[in-house]
């Protein structure tokens, strides 16, 4: 009974996890693989680093990470920066101060205990989290083992987001034009009539995003010489963001990692030490 | 306590003569802890030991996450990123606490599911049945109002639904949506937190002092066991036959299997710690947008199966519906049906009618418990899948099945089935797994004797 059992409910639980994603609109997110998938995965460092280039030049004209502290960029696990890097790369940005100019308030350089500034664009949400607050590839074929295996996947969606502008496809062109721009990945944009079939079904993948193409390839150039071409910024960009959405997330695996080993050598100790309690009442001594 | 006859403690020295005269606390947990059990329990006897360390679990790891949690509209979500950042050990605590609530109901389900198919539950432990039954709701209500914490819009739009249900109550359910949610024109705001925080600090405890109650009732009544055949209470002698005591045998089994769960929970909490999460919780509540498909946990999904299978175009919904001149509308059909769904199940002690306890010996039953388990998950599926196409017919029957099998099927079974005969006692099914040595030993003992 207890056999049966536990596999009914594995295979439950893999079947319902992270199903409400798959919705009526289709949209295609490449299984990118990044450094810190499955248990043992960690962050590339250098990747971070080109991450935090690419926000800083491009992201951060409209976007905002409001609940990142400067500080964090040195800690370990993340970027990495140097302090002095850290401390002259918050320098960069001005905050405003209450306290200063006799409580009036004022403008200085940001320290490291500073939060980066907020979205500067009304309709730009704030990206600390998004890698978070977005599921990645779902397959292979919907089963959700990619997410078992490798982690919700928000980092992949937000490189195919990057990646996922196209022409407007042909059916978008007969009708009314759309505000926005098509995007394979993006799911939650408007979306023509034209594009709808008799059945209601979408005819295309995706849907119009209002943020134009941030990224086209060689936005930046990088100081450690890695090719910038549009797959590399954007997943660098997204790896960087997975940071700033989960940055204790090398700490946590090798906790998760101690508890096990300890918990498995723990569960043959006891196993062997219930296997002789037992024995003389089992008749086996 | 107990009908099992055992030895009790008896107060040996002058100190512990003098402290059990006045307050007789040694004996009890003497006697908790040495309560005769029966030998022949098998791994599905560890859940108990898994559900109390989970509340205990859930309780330190709370008390320590409500230290830093602010329950503010404007505060709640960046102080749950604020535990997860800058906490000491604040990711793994909060990462703990938020999966400990699947393991508490893997654990719970696996406990109930044990119960019915051993029939648990029957005479003379309807008590501690109903007690449990009482405890699960708790545990939904607790788990439901800690999701609402982070304030995220799974949070947010979560609570709409659940408290919509109360709204489809005929007549007063408006005002008891309002009343529920602390707000003149039953919005979701900062009343709403901040009574859902206090009430997620408050059922823990009250869980935990019914842990105590249910843990009472079956000392009282003694375990079941895999047979259902119960201890014999004739002498001393012939108990201890049948038993071992809790101390150390099923203590250390307990450990060991909680072990090997724990490392699995582990593994889950430091590797995919947000895969039973919903991403859209990572996105601060915001009620002017609405989540494509808004789904509860995945532990409520077999009730939101049933919630949502009984629409307006169900036959029955519709007859309901003219019988009572409207009153009773599909939404309201609905949440009846899935608050039904739980009461036919605290039922099942009065339902069933079968002599025999033990689903081991009833050839028919096994097939339909087995069914009813298999159902359960299709019922979990069917709950993540949106309203359509043909997802609201698989819900349908299996909501209908739901309902058969507590009320059509346990009751006839009963009349309809021959059981097998179960040994006639446990010492018997025990030496039937663990031969005794042919040499000396006394063999099984015959029922003839």
């Amino acid at each position: 009974m207890f056999r049966k059992f536990t596999l009914t409910a594995a295979a439950a639980l893999a079947l319902t996890a992270g199903q409400a994603i798959a919705a009526e609109v289709e949209t295609e997110i490449t299984d990118y693989d990044f450094s810190f998938e499955g248990p043992f995965g960690s962050y590339d460092q250098m990747q971070l680093q080109r991450g935090l280039q690419v926000y800083t030049e491009i992201c951060a004209g409209c976007h905002g990470l409001e609940i990142v502290n400067f500080r964090n960029l040195s800690d370990d696990g993340g970027p990495g920066l140097p302090e002095d890097q850290m401390r002259a790369y918050a320098e960069f940005y001005e905050v405003f101060d209450e306290t200063l100019f006799d409580g009036e308030g004022d403008f200085r350089p940001a320290t490291p205990a500073d939060f980066f500034p907020g979205s500067s664009l009304s309709n730009a949400p704030d990206l600390s989290l998004m890698a978070k607050a977005r599921a990645g590839f779902h397959g292979p074929y919907g089963t959700g083992i990619s997410q078992f295996v490798n982690g919700m996947g928000g980092a992949e969606y937000i490189a195919s987001l990057m990646t996922g502008y196209h022409e407007e496809p042909e059916c978008a062109l007969e009708g009314e034009p759309m505000d926005g721009f098509y995007n394979v990945a993006f799911a939650a944009g408007g979306f023509p009539e034209s594009c709808i079939d008799e059945k209601g079904k979408h005819m295309v993948p995706g849907s119009w995003i209002a943020m134009s193409q941030p990224l086209w390839g060689d936005d930046v150039e990088y100081a450690d010489g890695h090719s910038a071409e549009l797959e590399d910024v954007a997943q660098d960009v997204a790896a960087f963001l997975m940071w700033t959405a989960e940055p204790k997330l090398v700490a946590r695996k090798e906790a998760g990692l101690t508890g096990v080993l300890f918990l498995t050598v723990l569960s043959v100790l006891l196993y062997l030490t219930n296997k002789r309690l037992w024995a003389p009442h089992k008749h086996k001594d | 306590m107990g009908g099992i006859p055992h030895d009790h403690y008896e107060p040996n020295s002058k100190g512990e003569k003098w402290l059990h005269s006045r307050l007789p606390i040694v004996g009890l947990m003497y006697d908790t802890l040495m309560i005769p059990t029966p030998k022949n329990l098998n791994w599905m006897w560890i859940w108990g030991i898994v559900l109390v360390f989970t509340l205990v679990l859930q309780i330190i790891t709370g008390i320590v996450l409500v230290m830093h949690y602010v329950p503010h509209v404007d505060m709640a979500f960046n102080s749950v990123e604020h535990i997860m950042r800058n906490v000491n050990g604040g990711h793994m605590i909060r990462y703990f606490h938020m999966n400990g609530a699947s393991l508490f109901f893997v654990a719970v389900y696996a406990h109930i599911f044990r119960s019915l198919y051993y029939g648990s539950y029957k005479s003379p432990r309807e008590v501690t049945w109903i007690v449990g039954m009482l405890m699960y709701v708790l545990m939904m209500g607790t788990a439901f109002m800690g999701y609402v914490l982070p304030w995220g819009q799974m949070s947010f739009h979560g609570t709409a639904v659940i408290t919509g249900l109360f709204g489809a109550i005929p007549f007063i359910g408006e005002s008891v949506q309002i009343w529920l949610l602390g707000t003149p024109n039953g919005s979701i705001a900062q009343p709403a937190l901040n009574r859902f925080f206090s009430l997620h600090y408050l059922l823990p405890f009250i869980l935990l002092g019914l842990t105590i109650v249910h843990v009472w009732a079956f000392h009282t009544t003694g375990n079941n066991n895999p047979t259902g055949v119960e201890v014999r209470r004739t002498s001393k002698e012939d108990a201890a036959k049948d038993t071992l005591p809790f101390w150390p045998y099923f203590v250390i089994k307990d450990l060991f299997a909680l072990a090997v769960i724990l490392a699995v929970f582990v593994a889950v909490v430091g590797f995919m710690p947000n895969y039973l999460g919903h991403p859209d919780n990572y996105i601060p509540a915001n009620p002017l947008v609405t989540p494509s498909h808004i789904v509860p946990e995945w532990y409520f999904l077999p009730f939101y199966a049933i919630l949502r299978a009984f629409d307006q175009d169900v036959w029955l919904v519709i007859a309901v519906n003219w019988i009572t001149f409207g009153i009773i509308d599909a939404k309201f059909f609905g949440v009846v049906a899935m608050f039904g769904a739980i009461v036919v199940m605290a039922l099942a002690p009065w339902l069933d009618t079968s002599t025999v306890r033990s689903g081991r010996y009833r050839p028919m039953f096994k097939w339909w418990f087995w069914l009813f388990a298999v159902n359960f998950m299709l019922l979990m599926w069917v709950g993540a899948r949106p309203a359509e196409g043909i997802y609201p017919y698989i819900a349908l029957i299996g909501s209908t099945y739901w309902f058969a099998y507590f009320l059509v099927i346990l009751p006839l079974l009963g009349v309809i089935e021959k059981p097998n005969t179960p040994p006639a006692t446990i010492e018997e099914d025990f030496n039937a797994h663990y031969a005794p040595k042919a040499d000396g030993a006394k063999p099984v003992a015959s029922p003839a004797e």
